[in-house]
């Protein structure tokens, strides 16, 4: 196995009264696509922000390809294509010149520059309006020129801090899809979202968040079989006999629960739908549909939570 | 710690689009208006007192600058209050506005220091006052040529361009306090309202605190003479704390050529001396040499705390 591409052991952040990021260890590969997760102020920006080396360290380390961003940041952040939550950008210049200004401060050639901005900004989607000022912008089209400017320099890896936020539904799935083409390129991409149901379809590991800390790490199906318990959850709608009974018998079930006026929740420890169809039939019952619910992050963080606070 | 990298990569992206900015910003246009308006009627009163006044003054064409005719100020007066307003409107949203603008962060995330953004502002500011001034000075020159119709010399070319130069280093100080609001300050118009405070504050009450000061210095019971002697030594020493002052003195030096010293003068100094003669431009340099390194110094000094103020703070998006 390869060296992370990013590695944090017991990195820390203390502002003068709170403490914002809590011994935090992180090991995110190349390639993958790492969401850090949680609700706002829980320390995702500011875990960014130490990975860049544009807040001090108060304590711990932090190693960006084996470079250590208080020392070499500018080495660190050539590697790096940063879009920051809410992104901003010069309103009087149009969309080219606002990527031109991003890649000269970069140190590009400037033939690069042409060649580049106009590749990304075709990927993004704003192909037809690179020389329409800024002003005149969406709200989605600033979040993928935001997109753009973090490729221009061709980085190893991307952070998108809250790449979502804000954006109607349909404009957050473009949005998802721009990420998940960039992955097939084999680029690292960091990701902080609030918004869990969003992102988890697109993530191979993610770190959930809470009060400066990482309460759970890894991938969603495993959070979910960590904190959900059985890890499948069985939808059932039958009618007729004593279903309820009968489906508590089947062996691998861990519990039944009512949903609904004829829908039960089976917590099974695999995916074991045909049995539960066979079982219904041989009881006389009418079994009128059957489904399957994924382990949600959204579900996942509230349990966690729940129990953390059942726990204190 | 030492930290890798140039510090000055980067530099002249920040510098040359900034100064883009400034050049063709609305707040230029204004500026170029304002400034342009006080050259000509300033020029303008000025030829009309220098015709009735011609002959023996050897340095014809400085006069252009210094003349004053009612209800026109001089063209040097006008400058040293323009110069700190052109500054100030140059600085004063230097960096505070990139915050609320949220450009800053992307900024940052570049491979370059925060050193390259903020010394590139103040380049870039400095440039087109330099540029303002330069056109300024042309125009006032091409004046005098048309309405005098006399060639200047070497020597008042020489003046008139140290004079440009002065007035720059001038404008560097107040174009350094304004960028340390901006930094300071995350309302521009908190920034520049600050700025245009320490401005006032400095033309207007500065000169009577200065006066105020001096006395004080006067031991009780002194004689009407010694009392004189003790108001004429303190009164500049306070007075030079002032940006204005400064420059004040400074044009005096390059643009009036018999100015022998700036304060006080013994007797036995003046022994055989011809009074009135003009001293050559390398000693009346040297004679406001002092000046120019405390506006330099003045300019340093602030920057520095632009410079540290900004390194502290923390850019979030």
């Amino acid at each position: 196995m390869t060296e992370p591409v990013i590695e944090a052991n017991g990195l820390t952040k203390r502002y003068r009264t709170r403490i914002a990021v809590d011994h935090i260890d992180l090991a995110i590969e190349e390639g993958e696509v790492f969401g850090l997760l949680g609700p706002n102020g829980a320390g995702k920006t500011t875990t960014i922000l130490m990975i860049m080396g544009l807040t001090d360290v108060s304590a711990g380390t932090v190693r960006v390809l084996g470079l250590d961003p208080a020392r070499q940041p500018l080495a660190v952040k050539r590697h790096i294509g940063y879009m920051p939550d809410s992104v901003g950008f010069y309103d009087t210049l149009t969309a080219r010149e606002n990527l031109a200004y991003t890649g000269r401060l970069a140190g590009l050639e400037r033939t690069r520059i042409e060649r580049r901005s106009e590749e990304v900004l075709a990927r993004v989607g704003l192909g037809a309006v690179v020389g329409q000022k800024v002003r005149t912008f969406s709200r989605g089209m600033r979040q993928r020129l935001g997109l753009a400017d973090a490729l221009l320099r061709s980085p190893r890896i991307v952070i998108l801090d809250e790449p979502t936020s804000g954006l109607d539904p349909q404009a957050t799935q473009d949005f998802l899809e721009l990420i998940r083409a960039l992955k097939q390129e084999g680029i690292t991409i960091i990701l902080s979202s609030h918004m869990l149901d969003k992102v988890q379809a697109i993530c191979d590991r993610v770190a959930l968040f809470n009060d400066g800390r990482i309460a759970l790490c890894g991938t969603v199906t495993d959070l979910g079989r960590q904190v959900l318990g059985g890890g499948h959850q069985i939808l059932v709608e039958a009618r007729g006999g004593r279903i309820e009974q009968t489906l508590a018998a089947i062996p691998g079930i861990i519990r039944v629960r009512r949903e609904g006026d004829r829908g039960y929740v089976l917590e099974a420890e695999s995916d074991i739908r045909p049995v539960v169809a066979a079982t219904v039939a041989q009881a006389g019952g009418e079994l009128l549909s059957l489904g399957i619910r994924q382990a949600s992050l959204e579900s996942v963080y509230t349990r966690y939570f729940e129990e953390a606070a059942h726990a204190a | 710690m030492r930290r890798e990298g140039s510090p000055w990569s980067g530099l002249w992206a920040v510098v040359s689009k900034e100064a883009a900015d400034h050049l063709t910003s609305a707040r230029m246009r204004f500026l170029e208006v304002l400034v342009g308006l006080a050259a000509i009627g300033a020029v303008y009163a000025a030829t009309q007192t220098i015709r009735q006044t011609v002959g023996s003054d050897p340095f014809l064409f400085l006069t252009l600058f210094t003349t004053a005719k009612d209800p026109l100020p001089s063209f040097v007066s006008f400058l040293g209050f323009l110069v700190p307003l052109a500054a100030i409107a140059l600085g004063f949203d230097a960096i505070n506005t990139e915050h609320s603008r949220r450009t800053l962060s992307r900024i940052v995330a570049q491979p370059v220091y925060r050193d390259a953004v903020l010394m590139g502002k103040f380049l870039a500011a400095l440039l087109t006052l330099g540029i303002l001034l330069a056109v300024l000075w042309l125009v006032v020159i091409g004046l005098g040529l048309i309405f005098l119709g006399l060639p200047p010399s070497g020597e008042e070319i020489a003046r008139a361009f140290a004079f440009w130069a002065a007035t720059l280093f001038y404008g560097g100080v107040w174009l350094a306090l304004s960028m340390m609001f901006s930094v300071l300050f995350r309302q521009p118009a908190t920034s520049a309202l600050a700025a245009l405070a320490i401005w006032l504050f400095f033309s207007f009450f500065w000169p009577i605190i200065a006066e105020l000061a001096a006395q004080s210095m006067v031991p009780d019971g002194a004689p009407g003479f010694i009392a004189q002697a003790y108001l004429a030594t303190y009164e500049p020493v306070f007075a030079r704390i002032a940006p204005n002052y400064l420059f004040g003195e400074t044009t005096l030096a390059l643009l009036n050529p018999a100015t022998r010293a700036l304060g006080p003068l013994f007797l036995s100094q003046l022994q055989g001396a011809l009074l009135g003669a003009p001293i050559p431009f390398g000693q009346s340099v040297l004679l406001i040499w002092p000046h120019l390194t405390g506006l330099v110094a003045g300019t340093i000094l602030l920057f520095t705390i632009a410079y540290v103020a900004f390194q502290r703070q923390e850019i979030r998006a």
